[in-house]
């Protein structure tokens, strides 16, 4: 009786263990170290702050981020008073007392400001191309934050047997190896204040913390209650068991 | 026949509606006192479970709506506030997505139960028809779930699905223009896409009454594939199996939590992120995992009508599985053969599944047809010739033997053991 249900398990088994590599057929991406990976994974807010200013500094020139507020911030732990601070220097559109189209400093409640009126504008102001907006980029391609570090690092000069399109730049990591944004993160591109030496690698995995932090704003919150609720399911799994345990015992 | 009910209830208010609308007795009658084999297995609490996860899906769904816009230009935004500005809002929304492939992955264990145990044989295969209902309207309701957060595989998805109507001699491309109100998926498609996602549901809690009420009138069928004989092979439904099942609820929505708190994209694609955009098609379009075998017999064979009509085939099939199978014996505990082909036929669907997930090129091709031509020859060619061929092991001689021998000891059947009825 118990042979065809361990042959089951198995070929179940056999049968996802050939799936697995079959599934990954790309070239396989180094896997980064993140803060905020596994179950109890949090965001490193020092290095999220200087994502956030790799990503002010430099990306926020092409690309919008317009799903994310200016509140957010406060979960990488900026304060109240720098947020407001901070959004006070963007001005976002409005519509004036005199009905005419205006602008307005924005406030914590409001969306970031995006780069480019219209798609129309943003492919002009990049060679044609479109920056994709930046809000859950991290969940919007395969590899997650290790391709998006991939990327921000894969460039490189073209090997000689590539021809390069017109106004397009290597990069290993890209699907085709030719992407229209030029390389974005020098080494000291940007200055860090916290004293942190600010190679390409660093900018980057700075700037890739901080895009998870927009991609899932909730993910912390999502973990601490998800350790809550499965412990507390964990128990009422065994309570439950045990009575019904107690309440078959007269029947076997 | 019209009359009032001679209600048993103490407490007189109680009593005086059930003598008038006899709910509590009906209730009493199908889930308290109702005769139930002793020898399931955790397996037939999968039941139970899909009807909770059901409930689950109704209730999440109810409030995403309260917070979703059907208009291509806000649907992709309305759900992002939903996970970003709602309370709790990215809990509705992990627990509804991640909600439709855990109802699948019950139901299709569920299936697969009834599959291996000979539920859908003689008296119950009107039961087992119904189930079969009840796939196709889940799948139907998926389906155009996944149109709503209108991301690139939403929007390619329902352009791919509603395509493969066009295969239809004659009358396909007016069919196509009636599912998506237009000439492409646009819209006129998500705003009918919605609203019968909303609707389905309600019809799908109606088919799964009929289920219910069909069961009831035929009761369990139980692992080892008798029939219910002497009232010592039963226990009444409460406590013990409502207790039970409650086991198997609890420890799958430990499962279920794991992925809502900790992996909520594990079912995802990462292109559904991706704003739809009619102008761009993705580099492959695939639908969610519970669908993808029947993709895979899709593009199966080289025609596109007969991909339609072999992907359609493969569920017409399950609905003469019944008379398909000749077999006497219910339970594949007893079927030395057929067993083995049950497992044949589980791997041809995962194989089918992984087939699904890739492009049809190289080894896929030749998997996807072994997949496809096993799935079709185990129904048509097998069963009809194992249950001719096969000889079956000996069948115990009620259900309470092996049971109570198991437990301790033989005791004389009937006479000894302990009337069950009045618990
Ligand atoms: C000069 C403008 C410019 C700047 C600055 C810039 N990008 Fe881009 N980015 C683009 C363009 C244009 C594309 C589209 C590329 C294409 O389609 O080939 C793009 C594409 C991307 C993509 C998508 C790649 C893919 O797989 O499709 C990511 C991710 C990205 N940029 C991240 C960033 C980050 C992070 C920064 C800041 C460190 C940044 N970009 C700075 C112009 C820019
Ligand atoms: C049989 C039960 C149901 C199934 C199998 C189901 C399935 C799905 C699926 C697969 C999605 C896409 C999830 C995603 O990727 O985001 C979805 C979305 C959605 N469903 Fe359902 N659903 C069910 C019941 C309902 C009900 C009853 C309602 C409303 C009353 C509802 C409302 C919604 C809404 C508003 C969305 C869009 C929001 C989103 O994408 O998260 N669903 N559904």
């Amino acid at each position: 009786m118990r042979a065809p249900k361990i042959a089951a398990l198995l070929g179940v088994l056999v049968s996802l263990a050939v799936a697995a590599p079959a599934m990954a057929e790309q070239e396989p991406l180094a896997a980064q170290k993140w803060s905020f990976s596994g179950i109890f994974g949090t965001f490193d807010r020092a290095s999220a702050q200087r994502g956030f200013l790799v990503y002010q500094n430099v990306c926020s020139n092409c690309h919008s981020l317009k799903q994310g507020y200016y509140r957010n911030l406060e979960g990488i732990g900026l304060s109240e008073e720098q947020i407001k601070g901070f959004a006070a220097q963007k001005s976002t559109a409005t519509i004036g007392d005199d009905g005419q189209p205006a602008t307005r400093p924005a406030t914590p409640s409001d969306h970031f400001v995006s780069p480019f009126p219209n798609e129309n504008a943003a492919r002009a102001g990049n060679n044609g191309a479109l920056p994709p907006d930046l809000s859950v980029i991290t969940k919007a391609r395969e590899g997650g934050a290790d391709y998006i570090f991939a990327l921000m690092t894969g460039y490189a000069d073209p090997p000689p047997d590539v021809k390069m399109g017109d106004g397009m730049n290597y990069n290993k990591a890209y699907l085709g190896h030719q992407i229209a944004m030029p390389r974005p993160l020098q080494d000291d591109g940007v200055d860090y204040t916290d004293g942190t030496k600010a190679t390409t690698e660093q900018e980057a995995r700075d700037v890739v913390t901080f895009l998870e932090y927009m991609s899932n704003p909730e993910m912390e919150q999502r973990k601490r209650t998800g350790v809550k609720v499965v412990l507390f399911l964990v128990l009422l799994t065994g309570v439950t068991y045990a009575v019904k345990r107690q309440v078959w015992s007269d029947v076997h | 026949m019209a009359g009032l009910h001679k209600s048993d209830v103490k407490n007189p208010v109680l009593n005086w509606i059930d003598t008038r609308l006899p709910l509590i007795t009906m209730v009493q009658k199908e889930y308290g006192v109702f005769p139930t084999p002793r020898n399931f297995n955790y397996f037939w609490a999968f039941g139970a479970l899909a009807m909770v996860q059901l409930m689950v899906m109704i209730a999440t769904g109810i409030f995403l709506a309260m917070n979703y816009t059907p208009h291509v230009a806000m649907a992709f935004d309305s759900v992002e506030r939903i996970m970003r500005d709602v309370n709790f809002g990215w809990l509705l929304r992990y627990a509804h997505s991640n909600g439709a492939s855990m109802f699948f992955l019950i139901v299709y264990i569920h299936i697969f139960r009834s599959l291996y145990y000979g539920s859908y044989k003689a008296p119950r295969e009107l039961l087992w028809i119904l189930g079969v209902v009840i796939m196709l309207l889940m799948m139907a309701t998926a389906f155009m779930g996944y149109v709503l957060p209108w991301g690139q595989m939403s929007y390619w998805g329902a352009t791919v699905i509603t395509n493969l109507f066009s295969a239809i001699p004659l009358v396909g491309s007016d069919i196509v223009t009636l599912l998506l109100g237009g000439f492409s998926v646009d819209n006129p498609t998500l705003n009918r896409f919605f609203s019968l996602h909303y609707l389905l549901p309600f019809v799908i809690i109606g088919v799964v009454f009929l289920h219910v009420v069909a069961l009831h009138i035929t009761g369990s069928n139980n692992p080892l594939g008798i029939d219910v004989k002497t009232p010592q092979d039963t226990l009444p439904f409460h406590p013990y199996y409502t207790v039970k099942d409650s086991v198997g609820i609890c420890a799958f929505f430990v499962v279920y939590a794991c992925f809502v708190f900790f992996a909520p994209d594990f079912f995802g694609n990462a292109d559904n992120w991706i704003p739809a955009n009619p102008l761009q098609t993705p580099a492959e379009i695939v639908p969610e995992w519970y669908l993808l075998p029947f993709y895979a017999i899709l593009r199966a064979v080289p025609s596109k009508l007969g991909g339609v009509l072999m992907m359609f085939g493969a569920i017409a099939v399950l609905f003469v599985v019944p008379w398909l199978d000749t077999s006497p014996v219910r339970s594949a505990k007893f079927r030395p053969l057929y067993r083995w082909f049950f497992l044949l036929h589980i791997i041809a669907c995962i194989v089918l599944g992984m087939v699904g997930a890739h492009k049809p090129e190289g080894i896929w091709v030749l998997l996807g047809r072994l997949g496809t031509a096993y799935y079709f020859l185990h129904f048509l060619v097998i069963m009809p010739l194992l249950g001719k061929l096969e000889r079956p092991l000996p069948l115990p001689e009620s259900i309470s033997v092996p049971v109570i021998r198991r437990g301790g000891g033989p005791l004389p059947t009937g006479a000894a053991a302990k009337p069950m009825e009045k618990v």
